[in-house]
């Protein structure tokens, strides 16, 4: 047998045969393989494009989230801030305020002190006139036996009572 | 190395009686016989007598005559056929009483082999596709045999892709995807030494014969006009066009002789050189049993390694034949700019 003749009874059986084969694999073999592997691969991207799509979207919440926080913390401290502030402001009114109001009950206690003083010495000095007026005319009773003697006191005292007034 | 040398000489000497008894051979017949086709399929020698399996002979001779080889082989002649002799036209073939030949669709060796194959992958890939039938890709990776075939098969429908074009490449994978697997499953088969397979399919001239015409009919029965525009009437100067039609359409008719020679050449050779490493033995045993050895061990390690380099090359033939044809179809499917 030749070896670069074909021979022809090869070549009926292997058109023949390669026919067949072909025709069956290309109607129920490939096209459901590859189909079937084209349609995963096409899953895949589109898996991946969604978990890159997902992605993007997470680290884009967890920015805002971030954001967030740090606009509540800003929040937080300026709120701390101005309660600080209004607590020392009150406290400084309130001390400011006792200050005022002590300064006051003070004044109005020495006030009454003053004229309760006052008052006092009136009555100390009015006793005193009393008792001197008592204590003189007791010393007079005595002293102003005569007429005389009496008309000069009396002279005296309104004289001076009336310097003293 | 010391170590290594004292286990080649030991090998030599252990394996130096046992081919004792070869004789003198005809080696070119030897490995011809082994390379070309036959009418039955020697299997081994057993207790001096031959066991092989007698094909079918089918002649179409003035209606079909179908008889068992082994009646013609034996006696060399049987119902007004002889097989012809050496140096005659057909030589090897059976021939009617006069010389000349029937149209003989025999079902010899490499037919039974080219049935084999055309089995195995008819199972392999249907046996593929039902996995992706019964299960949801989508939802499971690949498991037992479409996890062999999905890489082979994608490999070649994603070069179909690259080569013909996004747009009608799903027509023609098919197409690509039985060459390269039947050529693929063939070049292996062809490698494996005994019954079922060993065939030398592939290297067999009319089988790659085949397949270019069908590569050729693709390309030019599904060809755009622009295709045709370039082969018979291309863009060049008005006195070259003549010229260049002619170079165009001769190297559209040279494409699947390329393919068919290179196919064929490649697993030919790869085979003869595989037999004759194996002959090495046969040659040298009649210089005494020690040279009988040492060419044992050199012919085992060569051989190893040419099997080897074989299973490289029927991957890397399958590839190139297939990856031409795409090419060739790609070519074909170009649209004017």
């Amino acid at each position: 047998m030749n070896l670069i003749t074909p021979d022809s009874g090869l070549l009926f059986w292997m058109v023949l045969i390669f026919g067949i084969v072909f025709f069956i694999l290309a109607k129920w073999g490939f096209p459901a393989i590859t189909g079937m592997v084209d349609k995963r691969n096409a899953h895949i991207d589109e898996s991946l494009r969604l978990a890159e799509e997902a992605r993007v979207r997470m680290s884009k919440l967890a920015q805002e989230q971030e954001e967030l926080i740090a606009k509540t913390r800003q929040e937080q401290a300026r709120i701390l801030k101005d309660a600080a502030q209004a607590r020392s402001e009150i406290l400084a009114q309130a001390k400011e305020d006792a200050k005022a109001q002590t300064a006051d009950m003070v004044e109005k206690a020495r006030e009454q002190i003053e004229n309760e003083r006052e008052t006092a010495l009136r009555d100390i000095r009015r006793q005193v006139a009393l008792l001197s007026v008592d204590v003189a005319e007791k010393v007079l009773r005595e002293k102003l036996s005569n007429d005389q003697a009496q008309q000069a006191l009396i002279d005296r005292f309104v004289n001076e009572s009336r310097s003293n007034s | 190395m010391r170590g290594m040398r004292k286990i080649m000489i030991l090998l030599m000497v252990l394996l130096s009686p046992a081919l004792l008894r070869a004789e003198e051979t005809d080696i070119g017949k030897v490995i011809f016989d082994h390379v070309l086709d036959s009418y039955e399929w020697h299997i081994t020698d057993w207790k001096g007598k031959p066991v092989a399996i007698h094909l079918p002979v089918i002649l179409i001779d003035g209606g079909i005559k179908t008889f068992n080889s082994e009646h013609i082989l034996e006696t060399g002649e049987y119902a007004g056929y002889h097989i012809a002799p050496e140096g005659a036209p057909h030589e090897g073939k059976i021939v009617r009483a006069d010389g000349s030949k029937p149209f003989d669709i025999s079902i010899t060796k490499n037919v039974l082999q080219l049935f084999i194959n055309a089995l195995l992958l008819l199972v392999i890939v249907l046996l593929t596709a039902r996995w992706y039938r019964r299960h949801d890709a989508l939802k499971e990776h690949p498991t037992g045999i479409a996890a062999l075939m999905e890489p082979l098969i994608m490999m070649v429908h994603e070069m179909a892709r690259e080569n013909i074009g996004e747009e009608d490449y799903r027509r023609y994978s098919p197409f690509l995807l039985t060459v390269f697997l039947f050529i693929l499953f063939s070049n292996f088969i062809g490698i494996i030494p005994f019954f079922p397979g060993g065939a030398n399919l592939t290297g067999n001239i009319a089988c790659t014969l085949v397949l270019a015409l069908f590569t050729f009919f693709t390309v030019n029965l599904t060809g755009t006009k622009h295709y045709y525009k370039e082969i018979f009437s291309p863009d060049v100067p008005g006195l070259l066009k003549p010229i260049m039609a002619v170079i165009e359409f001769f190297s559209a008719l040279v494409k699947p002789i390329s393919l068919t020679i290179r196919l064929f050449a490649n697993m030919l050779a790869g085979h003869i050189q595989i037999l004759c490493m194996v002959c090495i033995i046969f040659i040298l045993s009649k210089y005494g049993p020690l040279m009988t050895g040492g060419a044992t061990v050199i012919s085992v390690f060569f051989g190893i390694f040419l099997d080897v380099l074989e299973v490289l090359i029927s991957f890397i033939q399958a590839y190139i034949f297939t990856m031409l044809s795409s090419i060739y179809i790609g070519m074909a499917r170009q649209k004017a700019e």
